[in-house]
């Protein structure tokens, strides 16, 4: 056992873990956050999607050590209190889902799909930054809509400044 | 997973010492193929030594005509490098085209090309660029780094610390992916170096892993179009076959893909 040190949506966050550890299983088994899912566990789906250190990483391919001292971010770790973040705002105001059980990893990658491309996000784009997330049910539609939804906010928001 | 024992390596040194330590242990880089292959149980190393936090394998740059990534340097570093965008942005866009964009953000390039992985991208770019391995003891052109499929010339403890490219005139990278695992069922990178030498090196097909074509280099050398490239074939002989295509197949695709790499490079 070793003992790890993170920081998790913004709070300090150790515990005593396997080395084999996954940082998905460090997430949910150890602090309980199940909000990212585990799907594959091949590195395909995206349903474990965190951010570390800002940018998006597969929880299940990532040993927990690797992510020591890094500060991740989880869905749990998107809204403020009551308010959602915009990217789950979008996602519930254009349906994005209907299981539900990719969504977690689908929104924490359109949240960065859309800081890396701004408000020059087109539809194309969308669904080729969504390769590595799989959705099983809704045909990708809706999500895309919610994403692209967030990128035109994004200027209309740039607009206003 | 089987248990493993986990070490982050603060310098060249104390990774080698390490590792030199360990039953049988094995150098972790972003984990994307290792961390996979172990989770399938298809690899049980006692220990995992970290190289990504050693300071010489970071960062890339550009100096005079040449470009150098650090081995720990992401896919993503790579692909959004100014650096490389500048002086090869054929390596840049190849780098874009590798697993998926969480994968890009964890996998590096000295990772990958340690791996050697038959159907992985940069094999080709190394190869194709002509490119230099620096180890931590000795450098080595990819022509003579590739030795087969999975196999390269690194020793137990060998560690690579940087990739250097010399920038080229011209060059172009296209691959035919396979949609499911995004892997290269033939990729083709197109060099004409600043010295007028031409280069062809192929991944994804053949059975002995990344190779260049002799009869594509001596005919862009003398012509520098697609056209020149249209009526030469690799043997089947040489090709992987499996699910996903026959040798022939993939050896049509070479010279598809070959083609198409040279109308990219312009």
């Amino acid at each position: 056992m070793t003992k790890v040190s993170m920081t998790v949506n913004g709070r300090a966050v150790s515990g005593d873990v396997e080395d084999r550890t996954l940082l998905v299983s460090f997430l949910r088994e150890t602090l309980g956050l199940t909000g990212t899912h585990v799907g594959c566990d091949t590195t395909q789906c995206g349903a474990c999607v965190v951010h570390m250190d800002g940018k998006p990483v597969k929880a299940c391919t990532v040993l927990t050590g690797q992510a020591e001292g890094a500060e991740i971010t989880t869905i749990e770790g998107l809204a403020k209190g009551d308010e959602l973040h915009p990217m789950q705002a979008a996602f519930r105001e254009h349906h994005g889902l209907q299981c539900g059980f990719c969504t977690p990893g689908m929104i924490m990658m359109g949240v960065d799909i859309v800081r890396r491309h701004g408000a020059s996000l087109d539809e194309k784009t969308i669904r080729h930054e969504l390769e590595g997330n799989i959705c099983r049910c809704t045909g990708y539609h809706n999500i895309v809509k919610a994403i692209q939804a967030v990128a035109e906010g994004s200027e209309v928001a740039e607009a206003a400044e | 997973m089987y248990a493993t024992t986990y070490h982050k390596a603060s310098s060249l040194d104390d990774a080698v010492a390490k590792l030199g330590g360990a039953e049988d242990g094995k150098f972790l880089s972003g984990g994307q193929t290792l961390l996979a292959t172990m989770k399938q149980r298809l690899a049980a190393p006692t220990d995992l030594v970290d190289l990504t936090k050693i300071p010489e394998l970071k960062g890339i740059t550009l100096d005079g005509d040449t470009v150098t990534v650090g081995a720990a340097s992401t896919h993503y570093e790579v692909h959004s490098s100014d650096a490389v965008k500048s002086a090869i942005p054929a390596l840049a866009a190849l780098a874009g085209l590798i697993g998926d964009p969480a994968v890009r953000n964890m996998g590096t390039m000295g990772g990958s090309v340690a791996n050697n992985d038959p159907a992985a991208d940069y094999p080709a770019a190394l190869v194709g660029l002509n490119a230099t391995v620096h180890t931590n003891k000795r450098a080595l052109s990819a022509d003579d780094f590739f030795t087969g499929m999975f196999e390269t010339a690194l020793e137990e403890d060998e560690v690579i610390v940087k990739i250097s490219f010399p920038a080229p005139e011209k060059a172009g990278y296209e691959k035919f992916r396979n949609p499911a695992s995004r892997y290269a069922m033939c990729g083709v990178m197109a060099v004409k170096l600043k010295d007028g030498s031409v280069r062809v090196a192929v991944t994804g097909a053949g059975s002995d892993g990344v190779f260049r074509v002799p009869e594509m280099e001596q005919a862009l050398a003398a012509n520098w179009s697609p056209d020149a490239v249209a009526s030469i074939t690799v043997s089947p002989d040489d090709m992987i076959g499996d699910l996903h295509g026959s040798p022939e197949y993939r050896a049509h695709l070479v010279t598809v893909m070959a083609k198409r790499a040279v109308a990219a490079a312009g």
